[in-house]
């Protein structure tokens, strides 16, 4: 029997390497997929949680998340094509037309 | 309020107006706000004397300047036969001075700036002559030196003059630091700095006594010694006189008020001011009275081979001062401040006399280099003649009186010197003779000795400056007339009203002599005075060669009266030269450069590497910040879950 601290060890882990890749990567592929991350590692702890209190509502609301996260990765990844077809870059910096 | 507070705030008003408004608005005017506050005061202390003639002394306090527990200072007045003797004596002079400075000063670039100064040193003077305890007097005593200081330095931009304005200064701490000392002792003693309770306690700790470091030290005689130590200082005693000769460098009216006429006489004053507590002292009389002939004698030997016109006068002064040290040391105060107010009079006149001299020189004062003076400046010549005659003791004149009473004092009294100091005295009063004759005479007979231009261009003074010499010329003539002996003074029905008016606060004692020996010692004194003046009339009318070849026969004496006796090479050795390599060396090699220096620098360079440590972080990007934050959550989540 794995441990409930194993997986929410896990899942800090992989929030960590989500969060500060979106923060100090530039590349917006990247940035993107560690948001990714971060989801993913929320719901490793939802799931973790759910199956130690024996409670479905836990798994319920992970799909919800896996749900909403395909519909914004289709999004984000269609925003980002589109970006990159204006500006022949994926990188952050260069996108600075809104800085005030 | 009283009305006499007004006498030194009048002048203080008029060197506010003077300092703030006088260089943009008041300019050549400005001598007319200074002229009428002080002839306000004049009034008001004319006032004063007839109020204390008619028996009234006034004290009041007029306001609190420090109360702290048992102690308690204010600003506040004693006016009482001493005091209004000063005043008549400050308030004169400054007023006659004040007009002649406006002929003096015509046309200077700093006129305002001159006589805001005068106004304030008057106010400093008035303060101290006035003042009824020894913290009020500390103030005007160090507020009349900063005057001087700012008036010797006058011509700043002259090197030699604010060289001068710092020795008086720096000379005058010396003595300054024991007057100070004087005043704690003073107030440990007696637990007050009122002159009142003072001087009335004074007699019931005759024979007190103060355990310093082991020895048993005769408290009145600490008191009085500590207190003397500020009257050498401000009086150019020995071994302090250095400093007046070089005030010299002032403008001649400031040589006239503040170093003949007023603040130098401020020691004697405190002397005479003091004498309960000196009068219980034997040691400290004495060494009054021997400091006093000393200087005297010293300083009227000086003054026989200098050149310059105003230094001869200044060493004159010095050996007046010594003067009256030595009435004060022999118990006589009343003869000493007696000899104080005509010594105003005829060395004020003898000093604006050498301005106009000056004035009509174009600023020479080398007196080999001027003569036949008199034919030009007639009033100037008759002035400074009759004061010269009154210095010299000539009968009838002021300054025979006073220094008469001087020497028969000092022959008769008690004091235990008393016959060395009148023989001292009776020698430096013909040197007094000799010295000031043989001034006149090189200045206003025989040959015109300078340039060709010099003496196309001499002229007499114009009226403001002759009217004060005419008006101070009455003083040094009558000024003496209130204190004529009882041996003439019985002969032609008058008093010798100035020891009867003083006796209160001063005492009087009596000359233990008879008649036939009073009349010996005045004959003496007349003799002598005669005798100086008879040799300088032989020495430079009739055989003009001589003192050439006698500086030259003497050569050695010559060239160390020339040279002051090397008191100042001394002090340059001794003081000035050590304190000078001090400064270089230590102070500013070591104590400057390595460790002021290290802190003031070093602290903010540790600032500016730590701050530029530290601004690496401020990057202005927000991904930075965020990622800051995060690693800060981080590690206090960490922190909480392994704790």
């Amino acid at each position: 029997m794995v441990p409930l601290h194993w997986y929410l060890t896990l899942s800090a882990a992989v929030f960590m390497i989500g969060m500060f890749g979106f923060l100090t990567r530039r590349n917006i592929i990247i940035m993107f997929m560690s948001v990714e991350l971060m989801l993913n590692a929320v719901n490793i702890s939802l799931v973790s949680f759910s199956h130690y209190l024996q409670d479905m509502r836990g798994h319920i609301l992970v799909f919800f998340v896996i749900t909403v996260a395909a519909a914004e990765a289709a999004i984000g990844l269609a925003i980002i094509i589109s970006l990159f077809r204006n500006k022949q870059t994926a990188h952050v910096d260069e996108m600075n037309e809104m800085k005030g | 309020m009283n009305s006499y507070a007004l006498i030194p705030f009048l002048p203080l008003a008029a060197f506010v107006i003077n300092i703030l408004f006088g260089r943009k608005y008041l300019k050549e005017n400005a001598h007319w706000v200074s002229i009428l506050a002080v002839a306000g005061s004049w009034v008001l202390a004319v006032m004063a004397l007839v109020d204390v003639l008619g028996g009234n002394t006034i004290n009041f306090d007029l306001y609190t300047w420090m109360l702290s527990g048992g102690f308690k200072v204010s600003v506040g007045f004693l006016i009482d036969q001493l005091t209004v003797v000063m005043l008549i004596v400050v308030t004169t002079c400054s007023t006659l001075i004040h007009i002649y400075s406006v002929g003096y000063m015509h046309g200077d670039s700093g006129y305002y700036r001159f006589f805001a100064y005068l106004s304030l040193f008057t106010f400093s003077m008035l303060m101290l002559v006035m003042a009824n305890n020894f913290l009020q007097l500390y103030f005007g005593w160090e507020g009349v030196g900063l005057c001087s200081y700012f008036l010797i330095g006058y011509y700043f931009n002259k090197k030699s003059a604010s060289d001068a304005g710092k020795k008086a200064f720096i000379v005058n701490r010396f003595g300054d630091f024991g007057f100070g000392l004087g005043i704690f002792v003073v107030f440990l003693t007696f637990g007050t700095v009122y002159y009142e309770p003072v001087f009335s306690q004074a007699g019931g700790l005759a024979e007190a006594t103060f355990n310093f470091l082991g020895y048993d030290v005769h408290l009145m005689t600490l008191i009085a010694l500590l207190l003397f130590c500020g009257s050498v200082g401000k009086s150019a005693q020995i071994p302090l006189h250095v400093w007046l000769p070089d005030a010299m460098e002032g403008p001649t009216p400031v040589s006239a008020l503040i170093h003949a006429a007023t603040m130098v006489t401020a020691g004697v004053f405190l002397v005479a001011r003091c004498s309960p507590i000196f009068s219980l002292s034997e040691t400290a009389l004495m060494v009054v009275a021997l400091t006093g002939a000393i200087t005297s004698l010293f300083a009227a030997t000086i003054g026989l081979v200098q050149n310059d016109l105003k230094r001869i006068i200044a060493y004159s002064t010095v050996s007046q001062l010594g003067y009256m040290f030595l009435a004060c040391g022999v118990g006589a105060y009343t003869a000493g401040i007696f000899h104080l107010y005509t010594h105003a009079f005829f060395k004020a006149l003898l000093f604006l006399c050498a301005g106009s001299v000056m004035h009509a020189m174009g600023g020479e004062l080398d007196i080999q280099k001027m003569g036949n003076l008199k034919k030009y400046m007639p009033v100037t010549y008759m002035t400074m003649l009759i004061a010269s005659f009154s210095i010299s003791g000539i009968p009838g004149l002021a300054g025979f009186f006073s220094k008469d009473e001087i020497l028969w004092m000092a022959y008769a009294g008690e004091s235990p010197v008393g016959k060395f100091v009148w023989a001292i005295g009776t020698l430096v009063a013909f040197l007094t003779a000799f010295y000031s004759f043989r001034l006149i005479f090189l200045t206003f007979h025989g040959k015109f000795r300078g340039t060709h231009d010099q003496e196309h261009h001499l002229h007499e003074s114009p009226k403001s400056m002759t009217i004060p010499l005419m008006l101070l010329c009455v003083g040094a003539v009558a000024a003496g007339w209130v204190g004529i002996p009882a041996l003439i003074g019985e002969k032609i029905g008058v008093h010798n009203y100035i020891a009867e008016f003083m006796k209160p606060v001063l005492g009087h004692p009596e000359g233990h002599g008879t008649h036939a020996e009073e009349m010996v010692v005045m004959l003496i004194s007349i003799a002598v005075g005669l005798a100086g003046i008879g040799l300088a009339y032989f020495m430079y009318i009739l055989r003009p060669e001589l003192p050439a070849r006698l500086a030259q026969q003497l050569s050695a004496v010559y060239r160390v009266l020339f040279n002051k006796y090397y008191v100042d090479e001394l002090y340059s050795f001794i003081i000035v030269r050590p304190a000078i390599w001090i400064a270089k060396n230590v102070l500013i090699g070591i104590t400057d450069a390595r460790i002021i220096e290290a802190v003031v620098n070093g602290v903010p360079s540790a600032i500016a590497a730590f701050s530029s440590g530290l601004r690496k972080i401020q990057t202005g990007l927000m991904q930075h910040y965020a990622t800051i934050m995060a690693t800060g959550i981080l590690i206090i989540v960490a922190i909480m879950l392994l704790r």
